[in-house]
Formats: structure tokens, sequence, C-alpha cells
């Protein structure tokens, strides 16, 4: 029998945001293959496995904590995860979901489903999680452990971190992302 | 007649005139000191406290672009503290206003986005304040959104300074203090504003911009305040 190498556990996680820093990590294109040599994706909007596994080597986490299941979701995560990376604004600023905030929810939810409505309007209630009212970046609930800012940030940015990171090093971004990149 | 200094920043030999400022000494000399309120051709006011510098003996830090030159001093423009507390700054600023970058009209044109990236602040270790502030479109022209205002005083000082219209000024205190046009009264409605738009050209954010650009779209133009500075012969002539 042929001893496999043992692969990373990998997940990515999606809390408030567009979905946009995924779509930057799939266009990491024909060097995802390369990545699935080393890492095996064990959790991910990308994959069908309805749980967080037990424990997670690196888990990249995009959005902003912005309702009570990204709140109850985020700290199961970091309790399940050696290293976890927060990917991109939302989930490193708050960024775009984080601008209802001064307005309250109240004025939000009636903007959304009276106010702009034509028929049939009516406040969501079942199987939809209260907002909070204040829209935070990940590290003000959990502890994180590095940061890719960026909206989204580059696939380069992101394949650079995952690959210094498998091979035990420190990736300095520093140059290559910023806000709003 | 000026009298030329000597004396040292981080260790090397400089000299300037008397009259002349730490931070202009250290440009002259390529030594870089960040910036955000300064803006050459405008007065300086050491607002943003960027340019903190240490001096040897000294027991408070200066801040460079308002410090006279001394003969003999030893300056030094980098250290550990000088990074945290710059550091500190820019991420106060960010956690002040609602900068949001990523919907910026200035996103990529910024000096408080660019500025952020040269300390290396990746994220802010404060929380965010997420104020509810006013955007005022009521110009013909130009808008003005308080969200992305750092309070640098540039539109102040320039409409002051160089267009002779003082429409802009300072308003409240502390966390309060805003820009305002005349006596806190809109934009559109100014009786002094002659729409030059010296303030948003100047504006290192996008808190001032022109309407109908989009994200990203705005750059700012800034080839007239050097010529107008020389011509007035305010500030130093190049």
């Amino acid at each position: 029998m042929i001893e496999t190498p043992t692969k990373i556990k990998f997940a990515t996680v999606w809390l408030d945001g567009c979905s946009g820093c995924h779509m930057s990590f799939l266009d990491i294109d024909e060097r995802l293959l390369d990545l699935g040599d080393k890492i095996d994706l064990v959790y991910s909007p990308l994959v069908d496995y309805k749980d967080f596994p037990d424990m997670v080597d690196v888990t990249l986490i995009e959005g902003a904590v912005s309702n009570e299941d990204d709140l109850h979701k985020i700290k199961k995560v970091r309790e399940h995860t050696k290293l976890l990376i927060s990917l991109g604004d939302c989930a490193v600023t708050g960024n775009v979901p984080s601008m209802r905030v001064p307005f309250g929810i109240e004025a939000v939810m009636n903007r959304a489903y009276t106010e702009n409505v034509t028929r049939n309007h009516q406040m969501p209630t079942n199987g939809v999680p209260p907002l909070l009212p204040r829209v935070r970046p990940v590290h003000e609930i959990v502890k994180v452990d590095v940061f890719i800012p960026g909206c989204p940030p580059p696939a380069d940015t992101i394949f650079f971190v995952l690959t210094e990171l498998l091979e035990g090093r420190q990736p300095d971004i520093s140059k290559l992302t910023r806000f709003g990149k | 007649m000026a009298t030329v200094k000597t004396f040292k920043i981080n260790d090397e030999d400089v000299s300037g005139r008397e009259d002349e400022t730490i931070l202009q000494i250290a440009r002259e000399n390529d030594i870089f000191i960040p910036t955000l309120c300064n803006m050459e051709g405008l007065s300086s006011v050491g607002s943003c406290r960027l340019c903190l510098v240490e001096v040897k003996g000294w027991t408070k830090l200066a801040t460079a672009c308002v410090t006279k030159i001394q003969e003999g001093m030893e300056v030094y423009t980098d250290s550990e503290r000088l990074r945290e507390y710059r550091r500190m700054i820019v991420e106060l600023l960010f956690s002040e206003g609602n900068h949001i970058c990523a919907v910026c009209v200035s996103n990529g044109r910024c000096e408080l986005q660019d500025m952020a990236q040269i300390l290396g602040m990746n994220h802010l270790v404060v929380p965010y304040r997420r104020p509810n502030l006013k955007i005022d479109a009521s110009h013909e022209r130009f808008i003005n959104d308080q969200n992305r205002c750092i309070l640098c005083t540039r539109c102040v000082r320039v409409c002051d300074e160089i267009e002779g219209a003082h429409t802009w000024d300072v308003m409240g205190r502390g966390i309060e203090a805003t820009v305002i046009t005349d006596l806190n009264e809109p934009w559109g409605a100014s009786q002094s504003c002659t729409t030059c738009g010296k303030c948003v050209q100047v504006c290192p954010t996008g808190a001032l911009f022109e309407k109908g650009k989009s994200v990203a779209e705005m750059s700012k133009k800034r080839e007239f305040l050097p010529y107008l500075t020389s011509m007035r012969g305010n500030g130093k002539a190049k």
C-alpha cells in the first residue's frame, strides 16, 4: 500500500459578506490542484458537509459578524480551529455590511421589507437569525491569527498566504493587499 | 539673513536654514516621515501627529512639520515607539469615521488608505465607532461626506490662505469636531464659496469629491497649489 502524506484539514466559512472572497479564492485557478495535494477541504460553502468538524488546522473566514447565527458560528469555528484567518475587508473591518449600523436595525428592516416593497410586505420572522445592533469584525469576537485585508483580497495574495503557511513560514502581505483593494 | 543650522537626522549630518522645519530638511534629504495634515504650499498645523519624531534630550516627542531645526539637535524619525504611535493614530482615524474603502470614491488614491499600508496596519485593535454622520450634497458640483473626514483641515487652510474665501472652518470640540461651510449652513447655500474646488483637490480622502464620481474614480489634482503658492510668495518658492 502506498502511504499518502498527511493533508492538513482546511475549512472556509461564509458569514456576512458577498462571497466575493470565496470567488477570489477560486480564482487561484489551476493552482487549486497543487493546493489540493496538500489540503483536505473538510467544511466550506463549496462542499456539502453540514457540520463544522471537531478539529480543523486552518480556517479561512469571509464576512462580518452581523447576526446571531454568525455569532454562534464564529465561536464554534474558533473553538475547533488551530489557525483562523480573517479573509477580506468584511471579516477584517466590517466593511459594507457595517454601513447599516449608524441607522439602527428598525430603520434598516423597514427600508428593506416595508418602504421599498410594493406588495405583500412583511417582516421575516421564521428561519432567519435576528440581526445584531452592531456589525463587528471577526477579531472583535474571537482571536484571529492572520489578517488578509482587501475587497476582495487578490487571488495571488490568498495563494501566497496559504502556500507560505503550508511551508511553515509567516507570510508578509503588507505590500500585496490593503483595505479596499 | 537666515543662519544655517547643522544637526543630525538618524545619525546623518544635515543642514538647513534656521526658519526651516525638521520635516522640510528630512524631505530635502529623502528621509521619510509620514504625514497626513501637512501639505506643501499650505501653513502647517501639526494636527494629525503622524510626523512625531524623537529628539535626543527632549522629554516630549516633536511634530516634525512645525518644529524648527536647531543647531546640534539629534532627531530620530523611526523607532518601535514611533511606529506604534503612528499605527495607533491611523487606527483611531479609521475607527472614528466610516471609511469603508471598498466603496469609496477615493479607493486606491487615498492618503489615509496608503498610510495604513505604509505603516503595516492590517486590522484595528480598537473597536469601530460607527457614528451617524452627514453627507452634504447641496453644492452643485461637490459633495462633503463627513463619514470620510479626518479633520486634517487642509480644506480650511487652502480656502483661507490660497482662495481667500474662508468658507470652511472647524466647529465643535473633541469627538464632536467637524468641518463646516459658512456658519454650518448647507454648502450649496454658501455665499462665500467661489466654487473653485481647491478644498476638494487637497482633501486627502474621499470626504470632499466631485459629483458624478463613482467608486475609485476620484483622482485629486494638486498641480495648482505649488504654482499659486509661488505666485503669492506664501511658503517656499521653488
